[in-house]
């Protein structure tokens, strides 16, 4: 390599990690990690209730704090790496989007499902105009093929978007899979968009898959500290650091600080560890979105069901991101079948 | 006994479906459908079913004809031109496109209160599925929040819904508060892409002021009562499971399964549009009829 490969770092402790504590995290917990995040040089800075901006909700879990508050104090310490929200078209609006930038939001990130681009047209739209920075994100890219993939990188792109993320929402890829998936959308989008690539380790593949990423073109990763987020977490942003550092990739990120925050500021603030266990695991290799974890946890303790079977079906039936309500349905169905066999 | 004479405005998906719908209709005469494309098969369809057709949009059509109602299934920029032009001549106009010139009408619940408007709004498939739930919880007991989540199938969702979703979800919000009694409402729309494609799936949650057995088992009957009342106009609207009660909230899951008229039976979303569109058409019309004589 005779030039080094310079990619940037998105950290989404503040926001995918939101999952993870069931959307608990306090003012003063945003303010600690925010800070110490904004010293060790990651780029964008995520920040939002789990389900994006509006998400608080009875389907996926009220926010501790409301997103005015929440979204001040992150703004408020972040000095260096850009402050970012992140929107779902269908849950979150176009007003959301404008109260967030007067928070001090400066970058937005506009995410449907990898088949449903279309929907985010009014929102990267209206983001550009406001000067965000706008970024597509095609989640749960592991559920259809890179040409359908680059068919809605493209569309995104023609709304504005500044840069397209390849989500594998259900930490289901493989290497290979990351691989075409990323050569596919650097070669057909134009060379002025970005490419950014979201990894859950359900599979224990995170932070190979966001090399492979690197490898094939992408120049925006996501990380977060100690991989808090929803499932088996995402890349954990310390690993991250030390391995691109050894294989001579630039991220601008300091391994030590990233370690110390990891270690001493996140992991005291987990409510389970972070780990692929039995039903992180299951989401990877049933392809099922990462944020149902703890839903389906709680609706198998309450239906007294296997939450593995709960997961499995789920798949089965193709459910995306956002039908947290199919949990409990399913988990119904579940024991009442259950029911008629012992009778 | 004589029916009103109808004509649909829209020659898409949306205005098909509800000319087969209305033809079965013993109140209302599908007389004439207004397009703009003359090679679209809504019109080809209309004129096998006997109906007239324009195919250079509604003031033309006005020249030569006089609806007593006129139903828009085309779009809400397009309403905002068509509610001034059959205002002007005092044409009865039932609106199924987001615009949202009249008063918002959900069938189930205050179709009496705006049965003599002249505009009405049919606010969103999701509102059509939904309020009546919030209803018939909040008619039991005070409603603090409703949240709804619609999931319908991708292929269900056309450009305009695509376009400006924002729309969907505070339109709905809108009329969960306004119509379904809930003193603050949340509205959320997913789209699924699988295949085969799934039928219209709604969540309501509403927060209950009271949450004794009793006050339970009242909510429980009001939203059994609800969907009986729903199934007389949209046989496909269902429970898929019992209401659940939870500390102080009630989610209730439901499915809307489509009569496949001229659109498939997936398409629950678009049917029950088309089906409250056609029961309040109908409402209106019996009330004119009784009125006349």
């Amino acid at each position: 390599m005779a030039e080094q490969t310079k990619i940037s770092v998105t950290d989404v402790t503040l926001r995918d990690g939101m999952h993870a504590v069931r959307h608990q995290f306090s003012v003063e917990d945003v303010k600690e990690i925010a800070s110490a995040l904004d010293q060790m040089g990651v780029s964008h800075i995520e920040a939002t209730h789990g389900d994006g901006l509006g998400g608080s909700s009875l389907q996926y879990g009220l926010g501790k704090e409301t997103e005015e508050d929440f979204l001040k104090a992150a703004c408020s310490v972040i000095k260096n790496a850009k402050p970012t929200a992140l929107l779902l078209p269908g849950i979150g609006t176009v007003d959301d989007m404008k109260r967030a930038a007067e928070y001090g939001i400066k970058a937005i990130r506009v995410a449907t499902h990898c088949t449903e681009a279309d929907i985010s047209e009014q929102h990267i739209g209206e983001a550009r105009k406001m000067g965000l920075e706008t970024v597509g994100f095609l989640m749960m890219s592991h559920m259809v093929s890179p040409d359908i993939l680059v068919e809605e990188a493209k569309k995104m792109a023609s709304y504005g978007a500044q840069t397209v993320y390849i989500v594998d929402s259900a930490g289901a890829m493989m290497m290979e899979q990351v691989r075409e998936r990323i050569s596919a959308l650097v070669g057909a989008l134009d060379s002025s968009v970005e490419v950014g690539f979201h990894a859950h380790n359900n599979l224990g593949l995170s932070i190979a898959n966001s090399l492979a990423a690197v490898e094939e073109g992408a120049t925006r990763i996501d990380c977060s500290l100690a991989g808090l987020g929803a499932g088996a977490g995402n890349t954990p942003l310390e690993v991250f650091a030390a391995v691109t550092e050894k294989r001579g990739i630039r991220t601008g990120l300091d391994l030590y600080k990233a370690m110390d925050a990891a270690d001493d500021i996140v992991r005291p603030k987990m409510h389970r560890p972070i780990q692929v266990d039995r039903l992180s695991l299951t989401m990877g290799y049933a392809g099922v979105y990462s944020s149902f974890l703890l839903h389906a946890f709680r609706a198998a303790e309450m239906f007294k069901v296997d939450p593995r079977d709960v997961l499995v079906e789920l798949g089965k039936r193709k459910v995306v991101g956002g039908q947290e309500d199919m949990i409990v349905d399913v988990a119904v169905e579940l024991e009442q079948k259950q029911q008629a066999l012992q009778k | 006994m004589s029916k009103l004479k109808a004509a649909i405005l829209g020659s898409g998906n949306i205005g098909t479906d509800l000319m087969f719908k209305l033809l079965r209709s013993e109140w209302i005469e599908p007389a004439w459908m207004i397009g703009i494309d003359p090679a679209s098969d809504g019109l080809k369809r209309a004129r096998e079913h006997g109906l007239a057709t324009f195919d250079q949009g509604l003031k033309a059509a006005l020249e030569e004809i006089s609806p007593d109602i006129v139903f828009d299934a085309t779009s809400a920029k397009a309403h905002i031109r068509h509610a001034k032009l059959l205002k002007e001549k005092g044409i009865q106009a039932v609106d199924l496109t987001p615009a949202a010139r009249g008063p918002l009408v959900i069938a189930a619940v205050n179709l009496d209160e705006h049965i003599d408007a002249l505009n009405v709004n049919m606010v969103t498939c999701g509102g059509q599925a939904t309020v009546p739930m919030v209803y018939a919880v909040s008619r039991v007991t005070d409603v603090s929040y409703a949240e709804i989540v619609a999931t319908i199938s991708s292929q269900s969702a056309g450009p305009g819904t695509r376009q400006n979703i924002d729309e969907f979800t505070v339109t709905t919000a809108r009329a969960l508060e306004l119509i379904g009694g809930a003193k603050q409402g949340k509205a959320i729309i997913i789209l699924n892409p699988a295949e085969p494609p799934i039928l219209m799936r709604d969540t309501i949650y509403c927060r209950i002021e009271k949450t004794d057995e009793e006050t339970r088992e009242k909510i429980d009957r009001s939203i059994r009562e609800m969907v009986k009342h729903v199934q007389t106009y949209v046989p496909g609207y269902r429970l898929n499971r019992d209401p659940i009660f939870q500390d102080d909230v009630v989610s209730i899951s439901i499915e809307v399964e489509g009569l496949g008229d001229y659109l498939p039976v997936y398409a629950g979303n678009l049917d029950i549009m088309t089906a409250a569109a056609v029961k309040v058409g109908e409402e209106m019309a019996k009330k004119r009829m009784s009125t006349v004589k």
